[in-house]
């Protein structure tokens, strides 16, 4: 218990002592898994919604996978995102490596499947006939996709939150296609490792507190968001 | 409200994408240095890699994995220069042509720890290889790294020396790093071989005391490699030698020489730069 103490009072110090590295780590991670998610969001959405509202041959083979691929353990795609990246592999022509960029399409590759499966989800849930409906009025098919987008926004808050929560806080993937490279591709939950390695507890504690604290603050305006926006129930007793 | 939520996502979008641009514009000169995770673990790297970078305007990124995991991205071109401790992999590789130019850069020492009443009876014992067999008759658990990493491998020389196969109940591989293994040794109370600048480092948490010391075989000798340019198409054949010769030049070497001494009282490495291996450790 004297160590959790001591890691908070180590996480305050860390953050507002003015420690360059952490507020590097910290940025670095943001940044990478915000990317991520922007990206797997621009894929997975579209996906999502072509899954849920047209039917073709093997179908339900691409609907397995999508839902296979939300359980991606983050070191099975690392591993095999390293495999095609390293300097020996298909792709290691674009020396990609232990970059940013690397960590950012292995987090896209965990990700993405997550957003387009729930995408998927919340649009099923939505009622075909307001999709008629909508045309009836005089939608047009872009003005349709944008309204049934609308009507779905509150699981598709669930997505986005989904989706970062996963990247910001593996572990496997960005170790093994980043290699925790100091200022360079050293984020949160790989310099934690790295902290535990070198038994630097407090510090280590103080990086999982600053990685909870994010995922905490970025959840809540999107909880405030979404839940602004939900229709009040009558009392029901 | 709508409006402002709307400019704030697109004001971070527009933030990111610049952001990963910028980071595209690294510098040209990147160098892999692949190496075990005791240089990362006791922050000498922390130390000696900024001062390389300055010097040369090189760009290195360490990837610190077990010393066989080291070795072989290297041998596939994955890597430009190697910093190990495992003489005798080292040597094969050498061998092989798959790495050049071997130099020896330092070294520390391995030791014994274990429970304080020591059920094996090691305590008094000088030699080694006599208390590891001691501690197999007697069963007494020992933790083993189990990673094909340096320290590791060197484990498996002793036991073989020592004509035992290690088998059983007693005998915990972790498959972790130093610190955890350490950490796990000292959960269950058991024996283990450790580096001693990562058990110096972690000296708080862990109560087990050295037990055995000194013998020679327990030396643990680093050494700089660079990597045949014939093992890949995209290695950086200048700047890994670049890094080779700065891990033996007498000021790097100097510096080799204090680390340490601020933070633990005594220096973790020994620098041998230019020496041969049979007058290490007399």
């Amino acid at each position: 218990m004297q160590l959790i103490w001591e890691g908070t009072v180590k996480a305050f110090e860390l953050v507002f002592g003015g420690n360059a590295e952490v507020w590097q780590i910290t940025g670095l991670s943001l940044k990478i898994s915000g990317i991520a998610t922007l990206v797997s969001l621009l894929l997975g959405i579209p996906l999502g919604i072509a899954l849920a509202m047209t039917r073709f041959p093997g179908r339900a083979l691409a609907v397995a996978s999508i839902n296979t691929g939300m359980g991606l353990p983050p070191v099975v795609v690392g591993l095999f995102a390293s495999i095609f990246l390293w300097r020996s592999g298909a792709l290691g022509f674009l020396e990609l490596i232990y970059t940013p960029t690397a960590m950012i399409i292995a987090q896209v590759i965990i990700a993405f499947p997550i957003i387009a499966g729930l995408t998927m989800a919340s649009f099923q849930s939505l009622n075909p006939n307001l999709g008629l409906q909508l045309l009836g009025i005089g939608a047009s098919k872009p003005q349709l996709l944008w309204l049934l987008c609308k009507e779905a926004r509150l699981p598709l808050l669930a997505a986005v939150m989904a989706g970062f929560g996963g990247v910001i806080s593996e572990v496997g993937a960005s170790m093994m296609v980043g290699g925790n490279v100091r200022g360079q591709t050293r984020v949160l939950t790989t310099a934690t490792v790295l902290e535990t390695g070198k038994g630097n507890f407090d510090i280590a504690i103080a990086l999982s507190l600053i990685l909870l604290a994010l995922s905490f603050a970025l959840n809540f305006v999107l909880t405030h968001i979404q839940q602004r926006e939900q229709l009040r129930w009558p009392k029901l007793s | 409200m709508r409006k402002i939520t709307l400019t704030f996502v697109i004001a971070l979008m527009v933030y990111l994408f610049a952001s990963v641009v910028a980071h595209g514009a690294e510098s040209k000169g990147n160098i892999i240095l692949s190496t075990t995770t005791s240089t990362q673990d006791s922050g000498l790297l922390d130390v000696l890699v900024p001062l390389f970078e300055k010097q040369t305007g090189y760009s290195v990124k360490t990837i610190s994995v077990g010393t066989g995991q080291a070795l072989v991205l290297a041998a596939r071109g994955d890597a430009d220069v190697v910093l190990v401790h495992a003489p005798s992999l080292e040597k094969k590789y050498v061998a092989e042509g798959k790495l050049l130019n071997r130099r020896l850069v330092m070294y520390n020492d391995f030791v014994i720890i274990g429970p304080k009443d020591d059920p094996a009876k090691i305590k008094s014992v000088k030699s080694a290889l006599a208390a590891l067999k001691s501690i197999e008759q007697t069963k007494a658990r020992f933790v083993s790294r189990g990673d094909n990493s340096g320290t590791h491998n060197l484990e498996k020389a002793l036991w073989q020396q020592a004509g035992i196969q290690p088998k059983g109940a007693w005998y915990i591989e972790s498959g972790q790093g130093m610190g955890a293994t350490l950490g796990i040794a000292n959960e269950k109370n058991a024996y283990t071989l450790t580096d001693r600048g990562t058990y110096l480092a972690l000296r708080q948490r862990v109560t087990l005391p050295i037990l055995v010391q000194g013998d020679k075989v327990l030396l643990n000798i680093y050494s700089v490699m660079e990597v045949n340019p014939a093992n890949g198409p995209k290695i950086n054949v200048a700047g890994g030698k670049a890094f080779a010769d700065f891990m033996v030049s007498p000021q790097t070497q100097t510096v080799i020489k204090s680390f340490g001494t601020e933070k633990f009282g005594q220096s973790l490495f020994v620098p041998i730069a230019g020496k041969r291996e049979e007058e290490i450790g007399g």
